[in-house]
């Protein structure tokens, strides 16, 4: 019977060990470390919305296998990204590099900004030279003092 | 009026850029190795462990190489457009490339689908695909006699991909 609970807990041990995420085989912390810096900075191809680090996708675990073999050999993060960037081109980096094509994504945000506080000047000039240009009457400043005072 | 005219504007160059924006594919993504030497490989013949199919078996020929794998259903969907392509006279070398699969379930399929390919090369760990940028099976690209990729297909060859997309390609590169 004791060998049987020691049996069962094994298994359920074994259990939660074969359900973390994206460690097998992890027999180098600080490469696993480096791998997961690096693949959490990429797209999985095949679940677009995950990143490396973080897709079951089997794709996904070769790419980890990859990058892992280069970590190994002592390729620089710069050198893993470029490997994959080579064959699947920038698409699998999330963070787009700065280049003609995206010149307009990147600075499409301060152009915006740009633009909305031209606006926003242009259109404070135009209200406040309208603004000044009203002139109370004797009879409309009464009247308003008149309800000033009532208010108070 | 006027005062109408500045949103509407800006209204329509939004619903331009939504219109081209969300008719594309984003499962599509552009191959960065398009007009690049096609990588080099040398893997073992899928039929037969003592051969290897290698790039430079192809030098000299403008080819097709058909990603694919057992596990794959779109290839089932494209298989029949290979194997009636491959019987046509002139008809380029396709290559098979049997990629993430195991020997037996990939023979076992070219047994039953049936077998168009001049060469197969058995591709397990995956390392050639990913060299080339594969993602998903089938993907199909044409290259040529200098051995550089001049085309990649993403997802199923139709009659009408082969016909119109890559045979138009595969002449102008064959002259």
């Amino acid at each position: 019977m004791k060998l049987l609970l020691a049996a069962l807990a094994s298994l359920c041990l074994a259990g939660g060990v074969a359900a973390r995420e994206a460690v097998p085989l992890a027999e180098d912390p600080a490469v696993e470390e480096r791998l997961v810096n690096i693949a959490s900075e990429l797209r999985c191809l095949v679940c677009q919305n995950e990143s490396l680090a973080g897709s079951q996708a089997p794709l996904a675990q070769d790419l980890r296998r990859e990058v892992r073999g280069l970590i190994k050999e002592g390729k620089s993060d710069v050198e893993v990204k470029d490997f994959l960037v080579s064959r699947y081109g920038d698409f699998v980096l999330y963070q787009p590099p700065v280049k003609p094509t995206t010149w307009l994504l990147w600075g499409g945000p301060f152009l915006l900004l740009i633009a909305g506080v031209a606006t926003l000047v242009s259109y404070l000039r135009r209200r406040g030279s309208q603004v000044g240009r009203v002139e109370l009457t004797d009879e409309e400043k009464k009247r308003a003092e008149a309800l000033l005072k009532d208010n108070s | 009026m006027n005062r109408f005219l500045l949103p509407l504007g800006l209204f329509i160059v939004l619903l331009g850029f939504l219109a081209v924006g969300l008719n594309r594919d984003p499962r599509e993504v552009p191959s960065p190795l398009i007009d690049k030497p096609a990588p080099e490989f040398t893997l073992p013949h899928l039929h037969d462990p003592g051969k290897t199919v290698s790039k430079s078996d192809m030098l000299g020929k403008v080819w097709l190489l058909n990603v694919w794998a057992s596990w794959c259903p779109s290839c089932r969907e494209e298989h029949p457009v290979f194997n009636t392509y491959a019987k046509t006279p002139g008809a380029i070398p396709v290559v098979g490339l049997n990629w993430k699969d195991n020997r037996e379930d990939g023979l076992r399929w070219l047994a039953r689908f049936g077998d168009p390919y001049a060469a197969s090369a058995y591709d397990n760990d995956g390392r050639v695909g990913i060299n080339f940028g594969v993602y998903g099976a089938p993907e199909t690209f044409l290259i040529d006699k200098n051995g550089v990729i001049r085309f990649k297909k993403i997802g199923v060859v139709t009659q009408e991909v082969l016909e119109k997309e890559i045979l138009p390609r595969a002449r102008e590169l064959d002259k």
